[in-house]
């Protein structure tokens, strides 16, 4: 009898984990510690390039560039992982009970997803915006309908492979209802496909976060966001170019980190998928 | 192939008669009175009840929801209060850049992603695969409105070859109009394309692993005449689907870049339009937008029954 062979960690799963828990680490950090208070104004070190005492240089109201960046971090990750839990808590329910009871359910969660998809997360925002006033929470529930319209799209497509399958008729011809099934069997074998594209998500809501903030529709000051950092640096692009050079080099480590999670948990969780690539 | 797509049809029309359903309802019967979020609560009476009626709101909402319908049938589609002119008017000047834009860079999207995923499919696991894919990740990545302000940064302010912004209008000639577009388009044209470039990989990759690609291959047809014949036009089918999918995303982008360069496009106008509580405006506009997702996605599948070789009970 051989061993079975051992399983080696897919290097996209490796570079993509060390450069979330990266920005992660920098987050949390900056709940007890920054080089400098990010949202103290100093009128007189305005658009500092970039040395000691500011690593990072100072914005156009003397903010320290670095502190902000850190604290941005965790804006930016905390409306991003709201969004994603969200499109989670909406698009996985109606998903799994759109494949478990084919029909009009199942074709109003399918209209439905073609809904959200005509209406990117930005044109959504706006129309919230418009209704509720610019917010990190109105960035949530934008970003997070976009969410649960793939999330719904995905898990039902997964579901309703597995429920073909024959352990799962087996299931329900040994007396289990749809929804038992659908938890203890059906759940666990499509549980893979979320949490892959959940990642991708994720990824997805830091860019759309970024945006909106650009925009001026999501996190509001005077609490640091890297979109808003990069629409200030923007208005300052003829004398301090730098500073539109980090907020967006944070914002692509941490989508980079994030695609690069999702793309080797996929190798890891269907290694079909993997097999197939390497050939 | 007709059945299928007037199928198709009927189905984004649904979607499309959804979308000004969801819109109207979040706008018009959500807030409970229009006119007081357009107007704030400092607003004279009397100017309420102006706007009141201007925006019809004395009458039912499904009677306000039928004529909204039929203006858009009819390309009346009410008057900015903040212009105080027709919202077709309006939406007509800003088309004219906003179609042109999103156009161009899914035109520069599909040239610079389909040679660059064959490209790599032909160099699998070689240098020239791992540049493309990382290209592919550093692409997804990248936001596309920091892409757009390093295009600035770089063509604007240290070389000064194109404008950092603004729209000198068509009729100042096509050559300065398509000048002030160039920067934006490739700003939306560039994620789009890692993304598209790395789905043009995986599916020729896929390709040329199926038994009908073997069998040309063995009866004697050169590696042209496979790609060609056989490679190309089935790789083609989820590239366009993903193209189609991309597409929302482009309006997107096209909102936020429009701001990025201060174009007066559509993007830019309901942008503005919220700033200004000019609801009349964001409700025209915002489904313009989503109408015209729905009405590419509707061209997508009609290429996409158009190209796909595998017969049609079988797609």
């Amino acid at each position: 009898m051989t061993a079975p062979p051992r399983r080696s960690w897919p290097p996209s799963l490796v570079a993509g984990g060390v450069l979330t828990l990266l920005v992660v680490a920098v987050a949390l950090l900056s709940l007890v510690w920054t080089p400098h208070e990010p949202e103290r104004v100093r009128v007189l070190a305005r658009l500092r390039p970039p040395g000691p005492g500011h690593w990072l240089g100072t914005d156009h109201f003397g903010r320290d560039v670095l502190s902000m960046l850190m604290a941005g971090a965790r804006h930016s990750l905390a409306v991003a992982a709201a969004a994603v839990a969200v499109g989670l808590a909406v698009g996985v329910p109606l998903g799994l009970a759109a494949a478990a009871r084919p029909g009009w359910g199942d074709e109003a969660v399918a209209r439905g997803a073609d809904l959200l998809f005509a209406f990117p997360a930005v044109l959504t925002a706006i129309l919230l915006t418009a209704l509720l006033g610019p917010g990190a929470l109105n960035a949530v529930l934008a970003i997070g309908a976009f969410n649960a319209a793939v999330l719904a799209r995905v898990t039902r497509g997964a579901a309703r492979q597995v429920w073909r399958r024959e352990f799962v008729r087996a299931a329900l011809a040994l007396g289990r209802g749809p929804g038992g099934a659908t938890l203890v069997h059906v759940l666990p074998n499509v549980a893979g496909v979320i949490v892959v594209q959940a990642t991708i998500l994720f990824a997805v809501a830091i860019l759309n976060e970024a945006a909106l903030s650009y925009l001026g529709l999501g996190v509001q000051p005077p609490a640091p966001s890297w979109g808003r950092m990069l629409g200030d640096a923007q208005t300052h692009l003829f004398t301090s170019p730098l500073q539109a050079v980090f907020p967006g080099a944070a914002i692509a480590v941490a989508v980079l980190g994030l695609n690069l999670l999702g793309d080797g948990l996929r190798d890891l969780l269907d290694p079909r998928h993997g097999a197939a690539r390497v050939t | 192939m007709t059945a299928f797509l007037v199928r198709r049809l009927l189905s984004l029309a649904f979607t499309a008669w959804l979308a000004t359903v969801a819109v109207f309802v979040v706008l018009e019967v959500v807030p409970g009175d229009p006119a007081l979020l357009m107007l704030g609560t400092e607003a004279r009476p009397d100017t309420l009840e102006a706007l009141r009626a201007q925006l019809g709101l004395d009458r039912p909402a499904p009677v306000r929801y039928a004529e909204w319908i039929g203006g858009l049938l009819t390309g009346d589609l009410g008057v900015s209060v903040t212009y105080n002119r027709p919202v077709a008017e309006l939406v007509a000047e800003r088309l004219v850049i906003t179609v042109p834009l999103a156009l161009g860079a899914l035109a520069l999207s599909t040239l610079l992603a389909l040679p660059l995923g064959l490209f790599a499919a032909s160099r699998h696991g070689r240098a020239g695969d791992w540049a493309v894919m990382a290209f592919g990740q550093l692409g997804i990545a990248v936001p596309g409105f920091w892409f757009a302000i390093l295009l600035i940064l770089v063509f604007a302010v240290e070389l000064g070859w194109l404008p950092a912004g603004g729209f000198p209008g068509w009729s100042a000639g096509a050559g300065p109009a398509l000048t002030a577009l160039l920067l934006p388009a490739v700003a939306l044209a560039v994620p789009e394309a890692a993304i598209l470039a790395r789905v043009t990989r995986a599916a020729v990759l896929d390709t040329l692993r199926e038994d009908y690609v073997r069998t040309a291959r063995a009866k004697g047809l050169g590696r042209r005449a496979v790609l060609g014949r056989h490679v190309l036009p089935n790789a083609l089918v989820p590239v366009v689907t993903i193209l189609g999918l991309q597409f929302a995303f482009l309006v997107g982008g096209a909102v936020v870049v429009e701001n990025v360069f201060q174009l007066p496009g559509l993007g830019r106008l309901v942008y503005q339009a919220v700033g200004q509580r000019d609801l009349v405006v964001v409700r025209d506009v915002v489904v313009l937008l989503a109408l015209f997702v729905v009405a590419v996605n509707l061209l997508v599948d009609a290429a996409h029954a158009a190209i796909d070789p595998r017969p049609r009970g079988a797609a």
